[in-house]
């Protein structure tokens, strides 16, 4: 396989996950907004899906004042914006475009199908009222992909590449969402806080990363507790979103590769590496290290190990 | 051309009989009921669009892709009729070839006289860096489109053979592919010679060629400009199909005088390239030196006998304007039989007595540049207002051996599709050929349509579309 073959199928399923991943950043933020007891500090919410989207900065400088409709337009449609919806599912389709030989004819047409039904609407249509229906058919079209992906793709290299630019973005999105709201997740708001306000901003992280339900079933008292919460989306890896879980796919994934290939590169042992930490961490362990610290960590970490993939895979 | 003119209908006899290839089909256009073809068109564009089946164009602001129009009634031709089609083609493509061989190499044509030797000599399609050199099995265009119209019932004319780098044969298949899947009944009522063989087809033709047929297996890619090219979705389309990769010059890289490219693991060595780029791109270190789609190298590899371009460089020189009047020369020449096939009278401008013909019958004749393509620069006088004419005799006056001349053709006409029901439409068409160790022609070919009534202009770029294109089977 060319490398840049490799590249393409890495980036074509991160930017897919990306545009999935800031779609449900804003359904949360929309969430959030109408939420009666939360007249004080509307725009916070929507700063919340920029910020955790990684795009505060641009649209500071961009946009400037900060309103629902303005956050609405640039994290879906602003082209200038690298991590805006539109831009994710152009990247992904033009990736899937480049090696169309490397996948099936399902998986490019549900790519270019919801590249060409989202080129056809017009922002000004996606009211606020209309947002939410918009965000779903965004989150679906990402699922079909996901599927289609699963269901037709040849389990070779080209598969393993795609699965690991998946992981790669969902652990890095999880790590970030988590990172953004840390301090809400510290142990002393088991003790403290169990106001409404609380209640809101826990159960907005977990439907980030689609676990509010999962969570109850997760942990059998289904009451939402801090330090709960943080160990789900972090350690379990039954949580299809956690860390934990990216870790074990990524490994997977990785090892598959050594094995397709019949040999080990660097980044294959990195893969290794970060699924034993999760694997060894306990969330005690997670706090004596400080949350901000360990996520920071995180994502340094997960980002090395793209690095070293696509350098020891010729993606370049 | 005004519709009063008469043009060969391929449908229908003058007597408003159905010819007897088009009968099962007459008949059963007649039973659709109203809105039947406006349904099924629509149905097929959202396949086409789904597909991605695009080409590109490129406007004032953003490139956006476009869908070739496309005609959901088959255009036919009988099995009689194609069998001297294919023996006229199959003449054709190998006198080419022959004369590509020679005029790189002993250029026997030219001493023997029968083509002015500057007409080879100065023409910028003439590549000097290919003489003496021979590619495996002597073939030189391995891919060919030749461009055919037809104007009664037994006359085809060449209108051009495309020796470079000829596209469109993906819509040859995805037109099938549709229409099979619109019409399964049409299908069943007639037998319709297969195309789908065509990828393997192209795929053996390019192994046939491979610098070391010892080896056990060729590693063949086709290289593409990439995804911003607007033949893109083809290129994307025969690599999928032959199974090979698709790769872009920085995938490639010559070492020791060997072609390689870029994997995940070891380089990869490369005996077979299907270039979809011009010669002018291939290498910047042999040719233009801004090129930044080709592979520095490349051309000597090929010198050297380790690699194979398909098609060759410098084939451009067997399609030129200039060349074409001399094409029933060069099948004489290099076969010793009459050419099955006609070539469109030609008047070059070049010539004196040819270019006081032209100027005089402006009114009546198409012209066009010697070296244009995509139906841009030429001038197509029964059509043209007294303006447009008066215009384009100062262009031409200006430089007069940029431009040669034809007779406005009657072309043929078949039925259509069309706001009002179906209607005739003058059509064209381009079956696809292919030179390794045999000639291989795909029974049918592109047939591109001018939608518009009355026009002559079948190109996609100026409002033509496509139809699938039946051959018969007796």
């Amino acid at each position: 396989m060319l490398g840049r073959t490799a590249a393409s199928l890495f980036w074509m399923s991160r930017y897919q996950e990306r545009a999935q991943n800031i779609a449900k950043l804003l359904e949360v933020a929309y969430r959030t907004d109408m939420m009666p007891s939360n007249g004080v500090n509307e725009a916070g919410d929507w700063r919340f899906a920029l910020t955790a989207s990684g795009s505060e900065f641009g649209y500071t400088e961009k946009v400037g004042e900060l309103t629902p409709r303005g956050v609405i337009n640039y994290l879906l449609f602003d082209k200038t914006n690298p991590s805006s919806v539109r831009i994710c599912l152009e990247n992904a389709r033009n990736n899937g475009r480049a090696v169309r030989t490397g996948i099936t004819a399902e998986i490019w047409e549900s790519l270019n199908t919801t590249y060409l039904e989202f080129m056809d609407v017009n922002p000004q249509s996606i009211t606020q009222e209309r947002l939410p229906d918009f965000l779903a058919w965004v989150s679906q079209r990402a699922h079909l992909f996901r599927g289609a992906l699963l269901n037709t793709l040849l389990r070779d290299d080209g598969y393993f590449f795609s699965q690991l630019g998946n992981f790669v973005e969902r652990a890095d999105n999880t790590a970030r969402i988590l990172d953004t709201q840390y301090w809400l997740l510290l142990p002393d708001n088991d003790v403290i806080g169990d106001g409404s306000m609380e209640r809101h901003q826990w159960s907005g992280i977990l439907r980030a990363l689609s676990g509010l339900r999962s969570y109850r079933f997760a942990y059998p008292d289904a009451k939402l507790k801090a330090t709960n919460i943080a160990e789900f989306l972090i350690l379990r890896k039954e949580m299809p979103r956690s860390l934990a879980h990216c870790c074990d796919w990524m490994d997977d994934a990785a090892e598959d590769l050594a094995q397709f290939y019949g040999e080990r590169q660097a980044s294959i042992d990195l893969a290794a590496e970060n699924w034993k930490t999760m694997r060894e961490t306990s969330i005690q362990d997670v706090y004596r290290k400080g949350l901000h610290e360990f996520l920071m960590e995180f994502m340094a970490r997960n980002n090395h190990f793209a690095t070293q993939l696509s350098a020891d895979y010729n993606f370049a | 051309m005004s519709d009063n003119r008469s043009f060969f209908n391929e449908m229908l006899e003058e007597s408003g009989l159905p010819r007897s290839a088009y009968s099962l089909l007459s008949e059963w256009l007649a039973k659709q009921p109203p809105n039947f073809l406006k349904r099924k068109s629509r149905e097929a564009e959202t396949i086409f669009r789904r597909l991605g089946i695009t080409f590109a164009v490129y406007g004032a602001h953003e490139a956006t892709e476009r869908l070739i129009p496309f005609d959901p009634i088959p255009r036919i031709i009988s099995a009689a009729e194609w069998r001297r089609l294919s023996a006229g083609i199959d003449q054709r493509v190998r006198a080419l070839n022959a004369f590509l061989h020679d005029i790189y190499h002993r250029q026997e044509i030219l001493r023997a006289g029968r083509i002015p030797s500057e007409l080879i000599l100065q023409n910028a399609a003439f590549l000097p860096e290919m003489v003496g050199f021979t590619p495996a099995r002597k073939v030189y265009a391995h891919i060919i489109g030749t461009d055919l119209v037809r104007v009664s019932e037994n006359e085809f004319y060449v209108l051009e053979d495309n020796t470079r780098t000829p596209s469109g044969v993906s819509y040859m298949l995805e037109n099938r592919e549709t229409m099979m899947r619109l019409f399964p009944d049409l299908f069943q009522m007639h037998r319709v010679a297969e195309v789908e063989q065509y990828p393997d087809l192209l795929r053996a033709t390019l192994e046939s060629v491979g610098p070391d047929q010892a080896k056990s297996q060729q590693t063949v890619v086709l290289l593409t400009p990439g995804i911003y090219n607007s033949a893109y979705f083809e290129h994307a389309f025969l690599a999928d199909s032959m199974g090979i990769e698709l790769v872009e010059g920085r995938d490639l890289f010559v070492d020791e005088g060997k072609v390689f490219m870029r994997t995940t693991r070891e380089p990869r060595q490369v005996d077979v390239i299907y270039r979809r780029i011009d010669d002018a791109f291939l290498d910047p270190l042999t040719f233009n030196p801004d090129s930044m789609l080709g592979v520095p190298g490349l051309f000597d590899a090929y010198r050297a006998g380790n690699v194979t371009i398909c098609n060759a460089p410098g084939t451009g020189i067997a399609d030129d304007k200039a060349i074409y009047a001399y094409v029933p020369e060069i099948i004489e020449f290099y076969t010793g039989q009459k050419p099955i096939l006609n070539n469109v009278p030609t008047w070059h401008c070049a010539r004196e007595d040819d270019f006081a013909y032209v100027l005089d019958h402006l009114d009546e004749i198409v012209v066009k540049e010697v070296h244009g393509s995509g139906g841009y620069g030429m001038l197509i006088g029964p059509t043209a207002s007294k303006r447009q004419i008066a215009d384009f005799r100062k262009i031409l006056m200006a430089n007069p051996s940029n431009y040669i001349a034809q007779p406005t053709l009657a072309l043929s006409a078949c039925p259509t599709h069309v706001a009002s029901g179906v209607a005739p439409r003058h059509v064209d068409l381009r079956p696809f050929v292919l030179i390794g160790d045999q000639v291989r022609i795909t029974p049918g070919g592109l047939t591109r349509v001018a939608l518009k009534k009355g026009s002559l202009v079948v190109n996609s770029s100026q409002g033509g579309g496509t139809k699938d294109t039946w051959v018969l089977e007796d």
